[in-house]
């Protein structure tokens, strides 16, 4: 594509870096900004940037937040007693959506797979452990919401090894999930039925 | 079932071919070089989706040319039409009557082959590797949970060295991490020692009859399935090697070690038959294997056979040229360097011979 101005070429560019957005996308969203009053471009690149800048993840279960703890974890009406442990981020909006679950999370912020170098020590294990051991009023239940795959289960069974000490009920979410789809994208429906109708994780 | 028609573009040595075939007998005739055994691997590609002769994609694509194409229409009641590129860089394409397959595993099992090319005493003579190859192959097309299961087996045993490598190199242990791998190759390798031993023992009659048929019944042969899952408490055998594997930074044990020994008048075939004897006991083994297709699938396989004439003797030529009269096989391919030699061959058989000259 060529551009008259290197101004426009330059915003293009940075914008069409954006998952799922090409040159022509982003030129109508730049073309867009140009007609539209100042403050519009100002406000944007403000909250960008603020967003950016200020942004932090809970200490206590690693989703993203404004605060050191963030509104779930201290969300007054939610169930204190039972934690849902997922790979990552989108996973809680995906479940959040589905409004089934009122307990709390726990960002993994990925899955043990050797072959890609990620082992326990990559991923927020030990925070978990701790959490536990320390959470007053005691936790009584984990949810293992993870891919449907040979590692999600792997995951799944090594943390229910290294939680045995504490007396928790364990299970994992029912497989209504369709095999090798990521949570992420299954609908709401099926994730919150299988929200509901989790299976008791024995880990044999 | 029976491949109707078929059309490549860049594959190998061809720019472009379109072939109209018999659903009886096909020659492919022409000097060394001239592209018949190319031919052979594209008919393998719509069966298999990959080739018969080499592991690298890349190798397909006639030299220069940014991609490859074969599609090909069987008929089995209905028309199937397959449809299979591949672009360098680029994940393969395969349809069925234009549709994308999810997984194009899905697609092997459902119009079988069965190729008997000159090299294939390798699988005889060479390390077990082949062995279990050829083996899995079959099982795969009759069984399409045995290719899943496999293909799992294979995916742990791989995550489970990645981890004894680390391990090993780190100088950590884990066994709350190791667990999970051990228990879930175990039993994936239970399941796939339990289907290979019951097919050898399904398939090692067929061997011994079509091999008594080609060489008159003059030795005993036998085929054994070799496999450490045999042995009493495996499990206990698997866990005590875990030392060992540390130390190899792999899985020491398991179905990936299997062997199949092939045996004759109770002495090894490998080391101690004759050339003739391979080549006997190799028709034998594909003779079988196309018994097992036909009794499973319930139709006939394509049968492909490359350069037979060259490589066998009279004797066994006149016995699989009986077979064909007698409407044993269904849609065959035959590939020969010398076309009077093949009109001689075909000359007085009671079918339909297309003969295609290269
Ligand atoms: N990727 C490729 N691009 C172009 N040509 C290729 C490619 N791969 C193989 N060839 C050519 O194909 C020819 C071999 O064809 P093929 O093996 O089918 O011959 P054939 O007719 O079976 O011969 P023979 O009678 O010796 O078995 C060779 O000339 C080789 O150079
Ligand atoms: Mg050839
Ligand atoms: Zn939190």
């Amino acid at each position: 594509m060529q551009f008259a101005s290197k101004l426009i070429e330059e915003a293009v560019t940075e914008i069409s870096r954006l998952p799922g957005i090409g040159k022509k996308t982003a030129l109508r969203l730049v073309l867009f900004l140009l007609k539209e009053e100042k403050a519009i471009t100002q406000a944007l690149s403000h909250a960008l940037q603020n967003m950016r800048e200020n942004i932090r993840y809970c200490d206590v279960c690693h989703n993203i937040s404004d605060t050191p703890i963030c509104t779930i974890c201290t969300g007054h009406r939610r169930d204190q007693s039972i934690i849902c442990v997922v790979e990552d981020i989108p996973d809680i909006l995906a479940i959040e959506n589905t409004a089934q679950y009122n307990g709390l999370y726990h960002v993994l912020g990925g899955i043990i797979s050797p072959m890609e170098g990620m082992g326990p020590g990559e991923l927020n294990i030990e925070s978990l452990v701790n959490r536990i051991a320390t959470a007053n009023p005691a936790v009584q239940e984990i949810i293992f919401a993870l891919s449907p795959t040979m590692e999600g289960d792997t995951t799944a069974f090594y943390l229910t090894k290294k939680l045995k000490a504490f007396a928790l009920k364990t299970s994992t979410i029912a497989r209504g999930i369709p095999i090798g789809g990521e949570l992420e994208y299954t609908d709401e429906i099926t994730l919150g039925r299988s929200i509901l109708s989790r299976i008791a994780y024995d880990g044999k | 079932m029976y491949l109707e028609n078929i059309s490549l573009i860049n594959f190998k040595n061809y720019d472009e071919l379109n072939l109209k075939f018999s659903s009886q007998v096909n020659c492919f005739v022409g000097e060394n070089g001239s592209g018949k055994t190319n031919l052979l691997d594209a008919i393998h590609y719509l069966s298999m989706t990959k080739s018969a002769f080499h592991a690298v994609e890349q190798q397909t694509i006639r030299h220069e040319a940014p991609f490859f194409m074969v599609q090909g229409q069987f008929i089995k009641e209905k028309k199937h039409h397959i449809f299979c590129s591949f672009q360098s860089g680029q994940k393969k394409v395969f349809k069925h009557n234009k549709k994308p397959y999810e997984k194009i595993s899905e697609h092997i099992g459902d119009y079988p082959l069965v190729l008997i090319a000159p090299d294939d005493t390798d699988v005889i003579r060479e390390g077990s590797e082949l062995r279990r190859r050829f083996f899995d192959s079959i099982l795969s097309q009759i069984d399409k949970d045995y290719l899943h299961t496999l293909m799992r087996y294979n995916h742990i045993l791989k995550q489970r060295n990645s981890l004894m490598k680390q391990f090993s190199m780190q100088n950590y242990f884990d066994k709350d991490l190791l667990e999970p791998y051990n228990i879930q190759l175990l039993e994936h390798a239970r399941a796939i020692f339990n289907k290979r031993k019951s097919f050898i023992f399904r398939f090692s009659p067929l061997v011994k009859k079509h091999y008594a048929n080609i060489s008159d019944g003059k030795e005993a042969v036998e085929l054994l399935y070799q496999s450490e899952l045999d042995m009493e408490r495996y499990e206990a055998f698997f866990i005590q090697n875990i030392k060992k594997d540390l130390m190899m930074q792999r899985t020491t044990s398991g179905v990936h070690k299997d062997d199949f020994e092939f045996m004759i008048d109770n002495y090894s075939l490998k080391k101690t038959g004759s050339q003739g004897q391979q080549k006997s006991f190799l028709i034998a083994l594909k003779l079988a294997h196309f018994d097992v297709m036909k009794d499973d699938k319930g139709f006939k396989p394509l049968l492909l056979l490359d350069d037979i004439f060259d490589k066998l003797d009279d004797k066994r030529i006149g016995k699989l040229l009986d077979m064909i009269a007698n409407n044993v096989f269904g849609q065959l391919f035959v590939t020969d360097a010398r076309p009077e030699r093949t009109s001689r061959i075909f000359e007085h058989l009671p079918a339909e011979v297309k003969v295609f000259n290269f």
